[in-house]
């Protein structure tokens, strides 16, 4: 039964058409970032990019976006990276380890300790902002990397997937490392490590984009505007440039916001469904 | 070198018995082979003599030394894995120096005596290989370097050659034996093949149910089984075991087969009309041209041509009994129905009850 | 059979770590919001009067908090909705297509890596009352739009920048999801005759089961939560109320209302929500591994 060519051309058509609606909103930011602001304001709408995008990507990047009496965007996006980086490493960091207590260890009040790591999966930052915050400025971290990272850092999905990783390794090598005379230590270091690089490489990825896209939480906990994030700050640069309209920065802003995390899961792309996908 | 010593060794586990008393000596230098079916307990006394596990009673010494509590990076022992249990990321030469590496030896003195080992067991030109690009032979011998350049008092193998094909286990058999008689470590083999133990042990050590069953030369177990367990258990073909009375008064057994035979020197006095089981192993029984008043007749039923024997399956014209005879191939067979006799020498009388052995009719 | 065992005190050095932050950043706040929840308080928590369960009773009666349920609960439907339906269209057209499949899948995978924040920038450019592209198009159309005004133009607005970007996810469980599906027994329905709708809704569907439920849960947990930078930068959670839902409420009365009592209730009910969800789930998983 030969498929019909005019059918596929068909299909190809609709998921082509499909596309072209989701990436609609980018292109169009995009065309807005290139042009002027006055060239926004009239009627008809630029549907075509300007000449105007290597300009406005200087102003914002060193000046920011002047009506709101501008944060260069670039130590925004300096702030975000180190959050992005620091909430990655830290998750990775601290599964890495709880998965090896509990995949190889018994010790007391285990089950306990099973059972409180995985009620932070039925616990997002959202629901527990402002305990959290209160909890936070009592140690005086607002406005601090420690406060805009360290809530974020525990997660049930990382430690399940570092343990089951760790669950299909087979127990021979423990004791061939034992007879080695390999401590635990050594044996997470020297062999257990190794063994899971590709699901770490996932997870810092996931991990990645998620800390970079946070909104509430340092929304909350940041006062101060040069510690401002990229992704918090849109919505502040946003309320005020409707005063005076100035969309083709905060598109410009928008775009170089989404750039980190898109470029991420382009290259990575591979991994980062891998790693949802578990 | 060291010698091996355990006393009154026992494992529980949740209330079930593993290993029940197990006394041992393995002297230096020996190669003992501890084999057992499935689930007999021999892995476990592995495990507990190389310190992966605390016994529940008993204790093990090597050297004379309460090994008890003690763990296995202290033992001075090695341990050659079923799976081989290759560190999968790190080459050849790494995963056999890497037992060096956590005792502190020098980087000079590794690289040597991992190129010794290396040269020793063929593995020069693999050395920077991962075990995945690896054969399962030379998993196999990578396994064994990692125990060899340790230069233990003991080397452990646990059923090291059940993952490798007919061929190749004959051949690292020899790998095996060879590498023995060089380096005159105290080695303890554990496997359910009773041809590798039987081929490579100075010592058998039969286990059965967490119990030694028998402990001795391969030959002497082959010949004089202790238990029914034992005699079934070790030789390629299956012992037959045939019915039989004790006639105290004409000091007779008094056969299924219809054969009396002369009561033999046992190891206790027998009792009149106590059930035994006469044990023969196929090899040793034979077609002859007459009958006499040791022969029986049979009729054969199947004829397994092995090539270099011939296997009769026949059974008993008095009483439909099933029998194996081994039969050289090239040897003519004289018409049905067959009149077998059995080597006296080579049987044994065993209890039907206790399965224990009672006597043998050669002296023994 | 493999472990260390022994090294008790290694052990408790490795899980230490994960269960500080746990305990400090997670149990502290949870259990701070559950005692809050039961007093009157001021702004900062100095003063406070015992309320028992009157925060709690109080919600039932508040017409916000009733429409916030409302409009979560129109939200959540709405999305899950439009999110499974065009992800697993999308999915089963492009898993039936093996040309282009792997740029497909990245073109529609993109959505994801944009934060539901700058999402909403995007959008809240394009349907700009003034200024934005679509709204010139709708007054083309002559509809007259400007959901700064319009209530249910406003609930449109975040459920369509919603679903755009949590679109890639329920695309990209589905067309795993559709891989693993053994082509023999399609293959074998093909032969028997069965029309695709058949093989569908009899075969493809049936096995997606698992998958549906999972997505279910995830779409309601983000449409629960995740939400909140889109109604933030988008509407903030006007016009009047008419777009503030539950979480964003939890924010508002926190730290713009300044009822940590209130807000903390309303965690609480949160917590308890998403619990039952987790359990839920947990209790399916183990089911279907029960009679697998």
């Amino acid at each position: 039964m030969k498929k019909n060519p005019l059918i596929t051309v068909l299909l190809h058509a609709l998921i082509w058409l499909f596309i072209a609606v989701l990436f609609l909103p980018l292109y169009l930011a995009l065309v807005t970032a290139s042009h002027l602001g006055s060239d926004m304001m009239q009627a008809p709408l630029p549907y075509l990019p300007g000449n105007a995008f290597v300009d406005n990507l200087t102003v914002v990047l060193t000046k920011g976006i002047p009506a709101t009496g501008g944060e260069p965007i670039l130590s925004m996006l300096w702030s975000s990276f180190i959050m992005a980086f620091l909430i990655a490493g830290g998750k990775v960091f601290f599964s890495l380890l709880g998965a090896f207590a509990l995949v190889y260890f018994e010790f007391p009040m285990k089950k306990l300790a099973f059972a409180s790591i995985l009620l932070t999966m039925m616990l997002p930052v959202e629901v527990r902002i402002v305990p959290t915050f209160q909890i936070i400025a009592w140690f005086g971290w607002v406005n601090t990397y420690a406060g805009l990272s360290l809530p974020l850092m525990a997660s049930a999905t990382a430690t399940f997937l570092f343990r089951q990783c760790f669950k299909t390794i087979p127990s021979a090598l423990v004791d061939a490392a034992k007879i080695d005379g390999a401590g635990p230590v050594r044996f997470f270091i020297d062999i257990l490590l190794p063994l899971a690089k590709p699901q770490m490489a996932a997870l810092l990825i996931i991990m990645f984009v998620y800390g970079w896209n946070q909104y509430l939480w340092p929304l909350v906990i940041t006062t101060d505007p040069s510690k401002a994030t990229i992704v918090m700050g849109i919505g502040y640069l946003a309320g005020v440039a409707d005063q005076i309209p100035q969309w083709h920065y905060l598109m410009m802003v928008a775009c170089i916001a989404l750039l980190p995390p898109s470029l991420v899961i382009l290259v990575f792309q591979r991994w980062f469904v891998k790693g949802l996908i578990e | 070198m060291a010698t091996v010593d355990l006393i009154g060794l026992n494992k529980s586990v949740d209330g079930h018995v593993i290993l029940d008393h197990i006394d041992l000596r393995i002297e230096k230098g020996e190669f003992v082979a501890v084999v057992g079916p499935s689930g007999c307990g021999k892995s476990t006394l592995l495990r507990l003599i190389a310190g992966l596990d605390e016994p529940t009673g008993g204790s093990i010494l090597i050297n004379h030394q309460c090994m008890n509590g003690v763990p296995p990076a202290k033992r001075d022992i090695a341990m050659v894995f079923q799976h081989y249990a290759l560190y999968p990321h790190m080459t050849v030469f790494d995963n056999m120096a890497y037992g060096l590496k956590m005792r502190g030896v020098k980087q000079s003195e590794i690289l040597q005596r991992v190129a010794a080992v290396a040269t020793m067991l063929h593995l020069s030109e693999l050395l920077k290989r991962k075990p995945s690009m690896l054969s399962g032979g030379q998993r196999q011998r990578v396994a064994m370097g990692r125990a060899i350049v340790r230069a233990p008092a003991v080397f452990l193998f646990d059923e090291p050659l059940s993952n490798l094909d007919a061929t190749l286990r004959t051949k690292m058999r020899h790998e095996i034996k060879k590498m023995h008689s060089q380096l005159k470590t105290t080695c303890l083999y554990v496997t359910h093949d009773q041809t590798e133990a039987m081929t490579m042990a100075d010592k058998m050590v039969v286990l059965n149910n967490g119990k030694i069953e028998q402990e001795g030369r391969p030959r002497d177990i082959y010949q004089y089984p202790a238990t029914l367990f034992v005699a079934g258990f070790i030789g390629q073909y299956p012992m037959n075991l045939i019915e039989g009375t004790i006639d105290k008064g004409a000091q007779f057994v008094n056969t299924a087969h219809g054969v009396s035979l002369p009561v033999p020197k046992g190891k206790r006095s027998l009792l009149d009309g106590e059930k035994v089981l006469v044990g023969i192993r196929p090899e040793h029984l034979y077609a002859v041209e007459k009958p006499s008043k040791r022969s029986f007749s049979v009729k054969v039923e199947f004829i397994d041509d092995l090539g270099a024997d011939k296997l009769l399956q026949v059974v008993t014209v008095l009483n439909g009994s099933p029998l194996l005879i081994r039969v050289l191939s090239d040897k003519a067979l004289p018409s049905y129905p067959l009149e077998v006799e059995m080597d006296l020498t080579k049987a044994t009388l065993f209890g039907q009850q206790s399965g224990e052995r009672l006597g043998g009719w050669n002296g023994a | 059979m493999g472990n260390y065992n022994s090294y008790k005190k290694t052990a408790l050095l490795f899980i230490a770590p994960q269960l500080l932050v746990t305990l400090v950043f997670f149990i502290w706040p949870a259990l701070t919001a559950v005692l809050q929840s039961f007093f009157y308080s001021d702004a900062f928590g100095l003063h406070r009067r015992f309320a028992s369960l009157s925060n709690y009773m109080d919600l039932w009666h508040q017409r916000e908090y009733l429409h916030a349920l409302y409009v979560t609960i129109l939200m959540t439907v709405s999305v899950t909705v439009l999110t499974m339906s065009l992800g697993l269209v999308l999915a089963l057209l492009v898993g039936s297509q093996k040309r282009g499949q792997s740029i497909y899948k990245t073109m529609l995978l993109w959505p994801y890596a944009v934060a539901p924040a700058i999402a909403a920038i995007l959008w809240r450019f394009l349907f700009h009352p003034t200024l934005g592209f679509v709204t010139a198009w709708l007054h083309w159309a002559h509809v007259d739009f400007n959901y700064l005004i319009h209530p249910m133009q406003a609930l449109l607005v975040i459920i369509i920048a919603a679903s755009w970007q949590q679109f890639s996810y329920n695309f990209l469980f589905y067309f795993a999801a559709l891989q693993l599906i053994p082509t023999s027994i399609l293959e074998a329905a093909k032969m028997d005759g069965a029309s695709a709708w058949h093989r569908f809704s009899q075969i493809i569907w049936p096995l997606l089961t698992p998958t549906t439920f999972f997505l279910l849960t995830m779409n309601i947990l983000y449409c629960l939560f995740d939400t909140f930078g889109i109604i933030h930068v988008l509407t903030h959670g006007g016009p009047g109320y008419s777009t503030t839902t539950l979480i964003y409420k939890v924010y508002n009365d926190g730290f713009v209302g300044m009822d940590p009592g209130s807000s903390s209730a309303q965690s609480v009910i949160l917590m308890v929500v998403v619990s039952g969800l987790a359990l839920l789930q947990f209790r399916y998983l183990e089911k279907k591994v029960h009679y697998q």
